[in-house]
């Protein structure tokens, strides 16, 4: 009992970040009708938004103490922060602690600007274009973001910890009547998880609730319509493309504590996250955050010892073997439309 | 086929060239040229090219660059440029500072991408294309010994720099390469006496491995040597290799009985795995009465700065450390410090050594023949390199030196700072018969000139 | 000639010639000089470019004729690396049998998961090969290391049965005892040509493969492929069963896939699972854009394209730069190379990104429609614009690839 609800807990955790991925993907493809190679690329830079907060927080001020050496003999150069300078030692520092949910506050403007100046910069001329063209073209954008960051930032991960206060882990088991041990969870992803909830319902709300939600869903049924009825569809979707990008840096961004971001974190999501898309049903936003949750839990599942020895391998293929079934049961995913992409 | 776009314009003239050549006969071939050397790529003129291949895409780039770091101060010693770092401190003094041979010594380099495939690809022009006389590289198991098969059919000198399984010179060993890097079985030998001062002898142990070769080899030599100082282990798991989050795989841990957990990854899933390890609190926890552990048996300086904080009193075990006293180390350090501004890894290290062992191998056969630097190199001993005194044994071409033990430090003192060496393990420590069953199964062969 | 028509059989006679003749071709700067450092004309790399040069051809008869966009094709040219070893581990070295166990084994394998895939079209089937293709990358790395060898890759030992190797046969591939290593160098003057047994097998089979392919794209199945990546629907109101023809359009594009596979082992015989990874899947269908998806000779150059830059620019390292640009005063030199090192090396993804932006932006039909551009603008010199007579069965309209 205990190991299952452990790896619900984990499949869950894993799910948010798929799901929010996913969800991301879905608004540009529901509303533009692009498919977008290069959101795995956005993931990983909102991932390094926290980075760079973090190096700015810490850039310091260097004076040499004669009274400690480095590792050549030479006096040592000693690094004090700014931020230290400035706010004293207890509040610099507990600033630079908590420089990943402070990120949150970087990442949204200039994911949503990146994300505004790749539509309008690239995406907008290939509306028109076959998916092929699409594909390749941001796959290639997808690449040159990577090397960019590879340029700057080297290709080993870049440790960037979560505030102390959310160090160790919460014992679920102790609450549930378990052994002590039994169900242990870390804080940080319970925050995680969290986060992804409310950002997947502040997407969901501000879709259903507000008048620009409203006409961009109604754009996404008929796009046409919504046009000759004289409203500036465009617009609304580059904004949508926007919100999307920082969904994607968001994601990234908070999952810096579980993974010590590199330049190639993009790639190894995206594959999975376009599974995850297409298994939810291309289009469709309940589809591609019910498949988020759900593939992370058959995942951690599949992890389980018990089921690498009725299966072995089961761990490295569960994922695709969903996929295909799905597909072949379910020609449209979970909860896809009739129709899309299928010409 | 892209000749048709890159050399549609010089089509004419090549073409004209072709019916020339055809025409002459005093056409002849490089072999005829070369009879007085019967080797492949015999050095023709005052030069003499080294290949350095290193992953220089993916994940493991900047280890490659930090390896290719140390390759160009080799090579800038070996020419009598800089300080001359080891020469000064290496036992044998046939060196001079006049490249090998009298040639200078030039090189190519190549990038591996970490895959076996793009590996063999980068090292065949070197050897084909550039005349490379020497590959030498590799930052993962699979892609040397690819490699490593590769230099063999060919004809030219492996010297492997990164590759910790023990298939590199035990089933997949060939007598055109050379390992001067440790292996899994001796990091196995080196941490257990370590861990039964440190932990006791009363310890369950459970093991997360990524699923493939290296991780294999290197559970089996770690299981093997904990159990003989009484471990117990509780459980084995293999993730893939793909993973990114380890949370399936370390949430069962402390409900295993288990109280300690080895991780038998490298690279990114390291960094990943111990990261979300200490996360989930594993190390502050109480198990069978003992604080719950971890142990990263093989250590590189740029995981422990990728995992950051998390490495803090993790054992673990290495080739060799910057922060050692020995004269070849201070010399090495401070020649890689001046010239690049931090401390040298020691797969840079291992790098550097394997170059001038290489040179001087030549040197001391009087020729670039690999058979004559097989000759030269087996059951050759040498000291001033930074690992002590150091044998490279003719029956696996396997170095046996000292191993290190080393642990996450509680308070670095600089961010290079980040490990400290608890025991340098004595050499015979370490040791093993060339046939041990964990190396049992391969052919040396016989060295290969590729002519 | 042959029974192609006398467009075709120019661009056959062409490719022949620039097939045979590429160990010249690819060689035009003088051994010793400073630009030596862009000749490609060594053994390796021409290999490799006839190889991916039939991968990619095998692709295009998929993609190109039916507009089905497989992100799998990589597992079949894994699975005849594999085949092929397992050839020369249990028999011996001819690559003969072990070339032609590679193209069945990659034939049956496309035949098992297209079956399967092609039940779903669109964006669906190219994930539904993508996760073949994974699982079979991810199992072939860890759970199936006893016929694979995993990381390592599976490679021949000294203790392998090799139960028809006879005593005095060469212990590395070769064809009834010519070795595929084996290469004769000619000195020319300052010039230096490699010409490698090896690259003309393979060279032999590209021209074969290519001269297949232009049968298939001019034959009735080929028109049937064609109507597929029209108008399926239609197709189906003519009372015609699409999915036979794309399944053996799939069949054949993995037997392609499977020959290529077996050739790489053949070549150099050590199999290595990356080949099967999705990136790999991804190269070829880059590949094959990249030169222009439906053309006849598009793959083909792509392939040689995207292959002259890994090997090429890869190699071209700070030294080389600095070699390059030494004529120059200092302080020029030391900018010129800070300013083109990011692209190059290590770098080379960056640029191999940027001309794929750059390709798909400007020339949606590849590197053809490029050459078909620059040959209009030297035509309208020529002669006043003329009308072209459209061809449709050569250019077809780039009507929407599915994805």
């Amino acid at each position: 009992m205990d190991a299952i609800i452990i790896q619900i807990l984990n499949g869950l955790d894993k799910g948010s970040a798929y799901a929010l991925i996913a969800l991301g993907l879905t608004l540009i493809f529901g509303t533009l009708g692009v498919v977008n190679f290069a959101h795995g690329a956005l993931f990983m830079i909102g991932a390094f938004c926290a980075v760079t907060l973090q190096r700015i927080l810490t850039l310091s001020t260097v004076t040499i103490d004669e009274t400690q050496k480095d590792f050549l003999g030479n006096p040592l150069k000693v690094e004090t922060p700014y931020v230290v300078n400035w706010f004293g030692d207890s509040a610099g520092n507990s600033i630079i602690d908590w420089s990943v949910p402070l990120a949150i506050i970087l990442a949204i403007p200039v994911m949503l600007f990146i994300g505004y100046a790749m539509e309008r910069g690239l995406i907008k001329h290939f509306y028109k274009r076959p998916h092929a063209d699409q594909i390749l073209v941001t796959f290639g954008l997808a690449i040159v973001i990577q090397e960019i960051v590879k340029l700057f930032f080297g290709a080993n991960p870049i440790p960037t910890p979560a505030p102390d206060m959310f160090a160790g882990s919460l014992d679920f088991g102790v609450m549930l009547g378990f052994d002590p041990n039994a169900i242990i969870y870390p804080y940080w992803r319970l925050i995680y998880f969290a986060f992804a909830a409310i950002i997947i319902g502040a997407v969901f709300a501000f879709l259903q609730f507000t008048t620009f939600g409203m006409v961009v869903r109604a754009g996404m049924a008929d796009r046409e319509t919504v046009g000759l009825l004289g409203i500036d569809i465009d617009k609304r979707f580059t904004v949508m493309f926007g919100i999307a990008a920082a969904v994607a840096g968001l994601a990234g961004g908070m999952y810096t504590p579980i993974n010590p971001p590199n330049y190639h974190m993009g790639m190894d999501f995206l594959v999975l996250s376009f599974v995850v898309v297409v298994v939810g049903g291309m289009g469709s936003l309940p589809g591609a955050v019910l498949a988020g949750f759900l593939l992370g839990i058959l995942e951690s599942f599949a992890s389980t010892t018990w089921a690498t020895t009725t299966v072995p391998g089961i761990n490295q293929i569960v994922i695709y073997l969903v996929a295909i079934i799905v597909l072949l049961t379910r020609p449209r995913g979970l909860m896809g439309r009739k129709g899309v992409m299928e010409d | 086929m892209s000749k048709l776009i890159i050399n549609r314009r010089s089509l004419l003239k090549t073409g004209g060239a072709a019916s020339v050549a055809l025409a002459t006969p005093y056409f002849f071939t490089r072999g005829a040229l070369a009879q007085s050397d019967m080797y492949l790529n015999a050095p023709k003129g005052d030069t003499v090219t080294l290949g350095f291949n290193v992953p220089q895409t993916g994940p493991y780039a900047d280890e490659g660059a930090d390896e290719l770091d140390a390759y160009k101060l080799a090579v800038e010693h070996l020419n009598g440029e800089g300080d001359g770092g080891c020469l000064n401190t290496f036992s044998s003094k046939v060196l001079k500072g006049n490249g090998i041979l009298g040639k200078k010594v030039a090189y190519v380099t190549g990038d591996t991408q970490t895959k076996s495939d793009a590996a063999r690809a980068s090292a065949k022009s070197m050897i084909e294309k550039d005349g490379a006389i020497m590959i030498t590289g590799g930052s993962s198991s699979g892609v040397a010994v690819a490699v490593q098969g590769l230099c063999q059919e060919a004809g030219v000198i492996f010297m492997a720099a990164l590759t910790h399984s023990n298939d590199t010179t035990g089933k997949d060993k060939k007598a055109n390469g050379f390992r001067h890097f440790f292996n899994a079985y001796m990091s196995g030998a080196a941490l257990a006496p370590v861990l039964k001062n440190a932990y006791g002898s009363d310890r369950r142990a459970y093991h997360l491995t990524a699923d493939y070769t290296w991780g294999w080899t290197q559970q089996e030599s770690i299981q093997a040597a904990t159990e003989a100082i009484g471990w117990e282990t509780v459980n084995n798991v293999l993730t893939p290799l793909a993973s990114t989050d380890f949370s399936s795989y370390i949430a069962p841990v402390l409900n295993s009985g288990a109280d300690v957990l080895v991780l038998n990854h490298y690279g990114g899933n390291m960094v990943n795995s111990l990261t979300q390890a200490v996360q989930f609190g594993l190390r502050d926890k109480q198990v069978n009465g003992k604080q719950f552990e971890i142990i990263v048996p093989l250590y590189s300086e740029l995981m422990a700065k990728g995992a950051g904080e998390n490495i803090k009193g993790v054992y673990g075990s290495m080739n060799w450390n910057w922060t050692l006293q020995d004269e070849g180390t201070k010399a090495f350090v401070k020649s890689f410090g001046e010239k690049y501004g931090r401390p040298p890894s020691n797969a840079a290290q291992t790098a550097y050594a394997q170059t001038l062992l290489y040179a001087d191998a030549a040197e001391r056969a009087g020729t670039f023949n690999p058979c004559g630097i097989v000759e030269a190199l087996e059951g050759y001993d040498f000291d001033g390199l930074g690992n002590g005194p150091t044998h490279y044994r003719a029956a696996d071409h396997q170095c046996f030196k000292d191993v290190l033990v080393v642990k996450g430090k509680d308070a670095p003192s600089n961010q290079y700072d980040t490990l400290e060496v608890v025991e340098v393990t004595p050499r015979s420590q370490v040791e093993y018969e060339p046939d041990h069953p964990m190396f049992a199964g391969g052919d040396l062969g016989t060295c290969n000139p590729g002519a | 000639m042959l029974g192609l028509n006398t467009r075709d059989a120019s661009l056959f006679v062409i490719v022949v010639i620039l097939a045979l003749t590429a160990p010249f071709l690819l060689n035009p700067f003088p051994a010793e000089s400073s630009l030596a450092q862009f000749n490609a004309g060594y053994p390796d790399l021409m290999q490799r470019f006839a190889i991916y040069g039939i991968f990619a051809i095998g692709f295009n008869i998929l993609f190109g004729l039916t507009g089905y966009l497989s992100f799998g094709h990589a597992a079949f040219l894994g699975v005849g690396s594999y085949a092929a070893v397992w050839m020369f581990k249990l028999l011996n070295y001819n690559i003969l049998p072990a070339v032609i166990l590679s193209v069945i084994v990659g034939g049956l394998f496309a035949l098992l998961i297209g079956y399967i895939s092609l039940r779903r079209s669109g964006i669906y089937f190219s994930i539904l090969t993508l996760a073949f293709a994974q699982m079979s990358f991810a199992l072939a790395y860890s759970v199936l290391t006893p016929i694979t060898n995993g990381e390592t890759g599976l490679q021949v030992y000294t203790d392998d049965p090799q139960y028809l190797q006879s005593a005095d046969a060469p212990s590395i591939p070769h064809l009834f005892g010519v070795t595929m290593r084996s290469t004769q160098d000619i000195d020319f003057g300052a010039w230096s040509f490699s010409f490698n047994a090896g690259y003309y097998v393979c060279a032999v089979m590209m021209i074969v493969m290519f001269y297949l392919s232009i049968r298939i794209f001019r034959s009735p199945f080929g028109m049937m492929l064609r109507a597929i990546k029209t108008n399926q629907t239609r197709m189906n109101y003519t009372g015609l069963n699409p999915r036979p023809y794309t399944l053996a359009a799939f069949v054949i594009s993995g037997m392609y896939a499977g020959l290529a596979g077996g050739l790489l082992a053949a070549m150099d015989p050590l199999a290595g699972a990356e080949r099967m990874q999705w990136t790999a899947s991804g190269e070829v269908v880059l590949m094959t854009i990249l030169g222009g998806a439906g053309t006849l000779l598009g793959p083909v150059l792509g392939a040689g394209f995207i292959k002259y830059f890994e090997n090429i620019f890869s190699k071209i390292n700070e030294n080389v730069l600095h070699q390059w640009f030494a004529f120059l005063p200092d302080g020029l030199e030391d900018f010129l190379v800070t300013i083109l090192y990011p692209f190059v090396g290590k770098g080379w993804h960056l640029t191999l990104g940027l001309l794929f932006m750059l390709v798909v932006i400007f020339l949606p039909g590849g590197l053809m429609e490029g050459g078909q551009r620059i040959g209009r603008i030297f035509r309208k010199r020529e002669k006043k614009p003329e009308v072209r007579a459209k061809d449709p069965e050569h250019h077809p309209k780039p009507s929407p690839h599915v994805a």
